[in-house]
C-alpha cells in the first residue's frame, strides 16, 4: 500500500520545503557546515537502541507499574495498557524520533531549535522550552533518587539493613524522622553529589564515548540482574525456603488475575494511558535528542519500534516478576496488597525488600546490591538521557565547550536537586515529581503531537517518520498519529487537570445528582487549589506550612521555565545578530 | 494463581517478548546504513520500497 513518500510523489517532494530555502534554512548535509554537536554520531545501531531503551527503562518500570497493574484490574489492566501502547506510544515514539531526526540535520539536537524548523511561526522554539526545562527540573530530583538507590548498594553489601530497619533508615537518611519541614540529610547529600558527579563525567565524554557505552554496559546488567532475581524469587518455596510465608505465585496471580469488569471504568484506561506515557520517557525532549545524531536517511521506524519493546519487556516481565512475588512469599499477599493500595511500590522496593533479602543467608548483600543495582541502572541511562539535551543545547545554541557545558548541568541539577534535598519534608520533592515529571510531560506531548500533525503536516510527518525505514510502517499509523494520539494525550491531560476522587463513574453521577465534581487533591486544579489541605503559608504560631513550601516550589519551577525561555530568547538574538 | 492469571500471564508475555526480540534480532542484523545517502535536501526519487513509495 502506498504510504507517501515525497520521492515518489512529486507535489508531496515540494511540500518537504513550502517556503523558499535560504542558505541558513538548508540542512547541514547540503550546506555542509558542522557544529561541534554534529560531529557525534551514535557508534553502533545496537548502542543506540540500548541507550533509548535505557532511557525510557527507570524506576517506574520495576516499582510503579506492578502496583499499578495490581490495582488496575490485574491482568485485564494489560488490554487498555497495550492498547494505549499501540495508539498512543508508539505513535508519540515514531514522532518524537522524526522530529528529533528532522532537526538534527539542522544542527539541532535539543527542543527548541528542533520545533523553530517545524513550522514558520518564530513562537514554536518556545514550545521547545519544554525539551529543556523538564529534563532539567526532572534530572535534578531523579539524581537525588538515583542517589538512593547508589546508596543502597552500598549498605546493602555492608550489611546495614540486618542490624537496622530499613524503614528507620529511610526516614533517617532523607531527614523525614522528625516534624520539620526541612532537612539536612549529609549522607544522603553526599551521595546526590557523587551521583551528579558520575552523570557528568559520563556526559562529558561525548555520545559514543560516555551516553552509549554507560547504556551497553548498564543494560545487559540490569537484564541480567532483573533475570536473577525473578528466577530466585518465583522459585521460593513455602516450608522449604526459609522465612517463606507464601508461594511467591500468589503475589503473580495479585498481578495477573484478570478483573474483566475493570475494563468499562474510565479510570482504569487513564491509568493505563498513563503508565504508557510515563514509561516510555516521551514528552520530555530526551528522545528527540538522541534521534538527533541520526543520519538524514537512517532508520527511525524500527529503531524506535524496538527500543519501544525492549521497555514493554522490562516492565511487563521483569516489573511483574520481582517485586510482589518475592513480597508476597515474605510478607503474605495481604501485607502487600495493603502496601500497593496507593498505585505505587515504593514503600515496598526501599523498605521491605531489604529486609526480606536477608532469609538468603550469604547470598543476601549480593542479592540487595543486585536490586539496587538494577534500579541504579535503570535510573542513570534515563537520567544521562535528561542531561544530553541541556548539553546539547548549551553546545548548539550557545557555543559552550562540551565540558563546561556538563559542569553547567551538574552545577544547576546541584542547586535545583538541593532544594529538593533541603526541603524533602516539606513536600518540594513531590512537587517537582508531579508539575515537571508529571504534568509537563503531558502539555508538551499533547502539543508536539498537535504540531507535528497539523503544522509541520501529517504527509510531510509521515515521509519524515518513514524515509530509510528498516520495516514497514502500517498506513494506518497515519491517522492515528493525526487524530488518535493527541486525542488519547488530550484525554490524559484533562484527566490530570480534574480527576476525581475515587471512580469516574461514581464523580459523574455525584456531578448528575448536583452533589458537585468530587476533585482529587491530587489532580492539576486541586494541587493549585489545595483542595483537602490547609492553604495558609504561615500557621498560628508563625511557623511556615506546607503550603507555603510547595508554592514556592511551584514558583521556583514558573522561574526556572521563563530562564529557560530567557536563554532561548538570548541564543536566538545572537545567531540573528551574527548573520 | 486461578488459570485465567495464568493465561493473561502466558499471553501478554509471549506478545512482549516475542516482538520485543523480533525487532531486536532486526536491529542487530541490519547495519544503521549511511547517514547521508542523498546529496540534496529533497527525499531520494526512489522513494522507499518497504513503504510503498
Amino acid at each position: 500500500m502506498t504510504c507517501g513518500i515525497g520521492g515518489a510523489n512529486p507535489n508531496l517532494a515540494r511540500m518537504s520545503h513550502p517556503w523558499p530555502l535560504s542558505e541558513r534554512d538548508r540542512p547541514l548535509h547540503v550546506t555542509g557546515w558542522m557544529s561541534a554537536g554534529d560531529r557525534q554520531r551514535w557508534a553502533t545501531r545496537a548502542g543506540l537502541v540500548l541507550a533509548m531503551a535505557g532511557n525510557a527503562v527507570g524506576l517506574g518500570n520495576f516499582l510503579r507499574f506492578p502496583a499499578q497493574a495490581a490495582q488496575s484490574g490485574g491482568g485485564a489492566f494489560l488490554i487498555p495498557y497495550l492498547v494505549s501502547f499501540v495508539l498512543m506510544g508508539l505513535p508519540l515514539l515514531w514522532v518524537e524520533w522524526a522530529i528529533g531526526r528532522h532537526g538534527g540535520q539542522y544542527g539541532h539536537h535539543s527542543a527548541p531549535g528542533m520545533f523553530d524548523r517545524l513550522g514558520r511561526s518564530p513562537l514554536l522554539k518556545y514550545l521547545g522550552v519544554f525539551g529543556i526545562f523538564t529534563n532539567l527540573t526532572v534530572a535534578a530530583y531523579y539524581c537525588y533518587v538515583e542517589s538512593w538507590t547508589l546508596a543502597y548498594v552500598v549498605h546493602s553489601l555492608l550489611g546495614t539493613f540486618r542490624s537496622e530497619d530499613p524503614r528507620l533508615f529511610f526516614a533517617e537518611y532523607v531527614g523525614t524522622s522528625g516534624t520539620s519541614l526541612f532537612a539536612l540529610p549529609l549522607q544522603a547529600f553526599a551521595f546526590f553529589v557523587v551521583t551528579l558527579a558520575l552523570n557528568g563525567w559520563i556526559l562529558s565524554r561525548g555520545l559514543a564515548r560516555g551516553v552509549e557505552l554507560a547504556a551497553r554496559v548498564g543494560m545487559p546488567l540490569l537484564l541480567a540482574f532483573g533475570i536473577l532475581l525473578a528466577i530466585r524469587g518465583l522459585t521460593l518455596v513455602p516450608g522449604r525456603d526459609q522465612g517463606v510465608v507464601q508461594s511467591p505465585l500468589e503475589g503473580l496471580g495479585f498481578i495477573w488475575h484478570p478483573d474483566l469488569t475493570g475494563l468499562t471504568d474510565p479510570g482504569i484506561w487513564l491509568a493505563a494511558a498513563g503508565q504508557i506515557f510515563f514509561t516510555l520517557s516521551v514528552g520530555m525532549g530526551s528522545i528527540h535528542c538522541y534521534a538527533s545524531y541520526l543520519g538524514r536517511r537512517q532508520d527511525v521506524a524500527l529503531n524506535a519500534a524496538a527500543a519501544g519493546w525492549m521497555n514493554e519487556l522490562v516492565e511487563v516481565v521483569l516489573g511483574s516478576a520481582i517485586l510482589i512475588p518475592i513480597a508476597t512469599a515474605y510478607v503474605g499477599l495481604s501485607a502487600v496488597q495493603a502496601a500497593t493500595a496507593g498505585g505505587g511500590g515504593f514503600g515496598l522496593g526501599f523498605m521491605t525488600l531489604p529486609t526480606l533479602f536477608d532469609n538468603w543467608g550469604a547470598f543476601a548483600p549480593l542479592a540487595g546490591a543486585m536490586w539496587f543495582g538494577l534500579l541504579f541502572f535503570a535510573g542513570i541511562t534515563s537520567s544521562l538521557a535528561m542531561g544530553q539535551p541541556i548539553l546539547a543545547f548549551l553546545e548548539d545554541e550557545l557555543g559552550v565547550g562540551r565540558r563546561r557545558a556538563a559542569l553547567a548541568f551538574g552545577a544547576a541539577t546541584l542547586l535545583l536537586g538541593g532544594f529538593t534535598v533541603w526541603l524533602y519534608p516539606g513536600g518540594a520533592h513531590g512537587e517537582f515529581d508531579f508539575w515537571t515529571g508529571t504534568f509537563a510531560l503531558v502539555v508538551f506531548a499533547l502539543a508536539e503531537s498537535l504540531v507535528f500533525a497539523w503544522v509541520f503536516g501529517i504527509d510531510r510527518g509521515w515521509e519524515e517518520i518513514t524515509r530509510g525505514a528498516d520495516m514497514r510502517v502500517p498506513a494506518f499509523f497515519k491517522p492515528v498519529i493525526r487524530f488518535v494520539t493527541p486525542a488519547f494525550i488530550g484525554a490524559v491531560f484533562v484527566a490530570a487537570l480534574v480527576e476525581p476522587v475515587g471512580r469516574w463513574g461514581a464523580a459523574f453521577a455525584a456531578l448528575g445528582t448536583g452533589q458537585g465534581w468530587p476533585l482529587s487533591p491530587d489532580s492539576v486544579l486541586g494541587k493549585l487549589l489545595h483542595v483537602g489541605g490547609d492553604a495558609r503559608w504561615l500557621d498560628a504560631q508563625g511557623r511556615v506550612t506546607r503550603a507555603l513550601v510547595e508554592d514556592a516550589t511551584r514558583l521556583l519551577l514558573v522561574a526556572v521555565f521563563l530562564a529557560c525561555a530567557l536563554l532561548v530568547h538570548v541564543a536566538w538574538r545572537r545567531k540573528a545578530r551574527s548573520r | 494463581m486461578t488459570r485465567a492469571a495464568w493465561l493473561m500471564l502466558a499471553g501478554t508475555w509471549g506478545v512482549v517478548v516475542f516482538c520485543a526480540a523480533r525487532l531486536f534480532w532486526l536491529v542487530l542484523r541490519t547495519p544503521l546504513g549511511d547517514d547521508d545517502a542523498t546529496a540534496s535536501g529533497e527525499p531520494s526519487p526512489e522513494g522507499d520500497s518497504r513503504n510503498g513509495g
